[in-house]
């Protein structure tokens, strides 16, 4: 099974919150709008059960700042 | 015995012994250079010399330090059949970090050594297009060295910014292609798709020099100084308490204390040295004993990096000099993504009050959680780099964090 992740473009986002309210209590916003998921940084995997609305989030963000990607197996150094 | 000396050729190239390598040829021109290393091998099976790579464990001298064979490889299995789709290879000697100039003086006294390393990564990959990325100083010097050979005329030079990010990887490729050096969002690697979309190799000039030296005397040579952990030398710039930037190149692995030693510094008479620059860590004075190795940095959460060593006399507060440093990077973030445009000053100016004495004790706890934040969220590692700089700052000056937070300085007395 493919698993999910969402991919933040922080060159693009300008914290306007749209995606922390489609995908809480994953993303929240810290203290100045960003989006933030804990424990990780610019990619967040997505459970399954939150996919359809990462993909809203997706078509939805007015900075066109997000992407949704596959992640293929657990990459290794 | 003049018989038989009168019988060895003489073109006969004899590898460098001891730890003088990248700078054996004594002088900048192209006659010195042959008649110290004799001309590089293009010829070489990229197999082969892929093989000696890996073997010879030459790891990146930009900071990041990652497995130069292993760049080589994905570049080259991600080339396309097309010249729209072959491997790009660009040396990088923007050297944005400002405690570094080893560089610099590379390119300036040994730039025959860079070109050879980057006509043979290119060779290695396939490339059909190259780029030397660096400050106009050393351009000046590579542009002279260019003139005086006919294989590197192909080489593109493109002038580098001298700010702190201009040397970042995606910053490097942006450069080249729109002539703005700020790092970029990547989802995949620059070995998969860099400029113009096609597989991109952005490797330290150094890098590319030890490269030319492993290609022509072979990965034993290069592991025959150097530890098993960090073989070769490495180009260490020095400064602090007196010295002002000093290059040395220096055997893999070497004590902290000889490398201080190697430039007239007193390691009994410093505080601290801050390793891999202001993105790196303070190893404090009692510990100079370590080794510039990944393995035997690592718990202080620094590696050899780029290999910058910053000493703090005894005479200075750490606190004091950290407060200066994270401030400076606050202020060289490229300012596109939000996370670091705003929380690496919120951190600088929190440790500052922690520093300024008198303040609440909860200082510490709001420094570490403002470095959480920013880490990995980010284009480029800026806000990563500058979480860890702190975050040793903290540890390493634990007392004087103590102190500070009483209301005096533990070294200043006031």
């Amino acid at each position: 099974m493919t698993r999910q992740s969402l991919h933040i473009d922080w060159t693009a986002c300008d914290g306007r919150g749209l995606c922390t309210e489609l995908l809480g209590p994953l993303l929240v916003r810290d203290e100045w709008g960003y989006p933030r998921a804990a424990g990780y940084g610019s990619d967040v995997p997505i459970p399954s059960s939150f996919v359809a609305d990462a993909r809203d989030a997706v078509a939805l963000c007015p900075r066109l700042a997000l992407t949704l990607q596959e992640v293929r197996a657990p990459a290794r150094s | 015995m003049s018989t038989v000396e009168m019988t060895i050729p003489r073109a006969a190239v004899v590898p460098p012994t001891g730890v003088n390598r990248l700078f054996a040829a004594g002088a900048p021109d192209l006659a010195s250079h042959l008649a110290r290393f004799g001309p590089a091998p293009l010829g070489i099976a990229p197999g082969h010399l892929l093989g000696e790579l890996e073997a010879s464990g030459l790891d990146g001298r930009g900071g990041a330090g990652f497995a130069t064979w292993r760049k080589l490889v994905a570049a080259r299995t991600s080339a396309g059949p097309t010249a729209y789709s072959a491997p790009v290879v660009i040396a990088n000697g923007a050297e944005g970090e400002p405690m570094s100039a080893k560089d610099e003086i590379l390119l300036r006294h040994a730039p025959h050594l860079v070109l050879d390393g980057l006509l043979l990564a290119a060779a290695v990959t396939g490339a059909r297009e190259v780029h030397l990325y660096s400050g106009p100083v050393q351009l000046a010097s590579v542009r002279r060295a260019i003139a005086e050979r006919t294989d590197a005329r192909g080489v593109i030079l493109n002038e580098a910014p001298d700010y702190f990010v201009s040397g970042e990887a995606s910053a490097v490729v942006s450069a080249i292609e729109t002539g703005s050096a700020i790092p970029r969002d990547r989802r995949v690697r620059l070995a998969v798709s860099g400029l113009g979309g096609r597989p991109t190799v952005v490797s330290n000039v150094e890098t590319l020099a030890h490269v030319a030296l492993v290609a022509r005397f072979g990965a034993a040579w290069f592991r025959s100084v150097g530890t098993d952990d960090s073989p070769g030398t490495r180009l260490l710039t020095i400064s602090g308490d007196g010295v002002d930037r000093k290059v040395i190149e220096a055997t893999g692995g070497l004590p902290l204390a000889e490398a201080l030693g190697a430039v007239g510094l007193d390691p009994s008479r410093l505080r601290a040295v801050l390793v891999g620059g202001y993105h790196g860590a303070w190893v404090p004075a009692s510990d100079l004993w370590v080794r510039l190795s990944s393995r035997e940095l690592e718990p202080y959460g620094a590696r050899p990096g780029a290999g910058i060593l910053v000493a703090l006399g005894e005479q200075h507060c750490g606190l004091a000099a950290s407060v200066g440093i994270a401030r400076y990077l606050a202020g060289q973030s490229a300012r596109q993504c939000g996370p670091c445009v705003n929380g690496l000053p919120a951190m600088a100016e929190v440790l500052a009050r922690l520093v300024a004495g008198g303040g609440s004790a909860r200082l510490p706890d709001e420094v570490r959680r403002l470095a959480d934040v920013v880490t990995g969220r980010g284009a480029c590692s800026h806000p990563d780099g500058t979480a860890r700089f702190v975050l040793s700052t903290l540890e390493v000056f634990e007392s004087d964090v103590r102190a500070h937070l009483a209301g005096y300085c533990e070294v200043t007395r006031s």
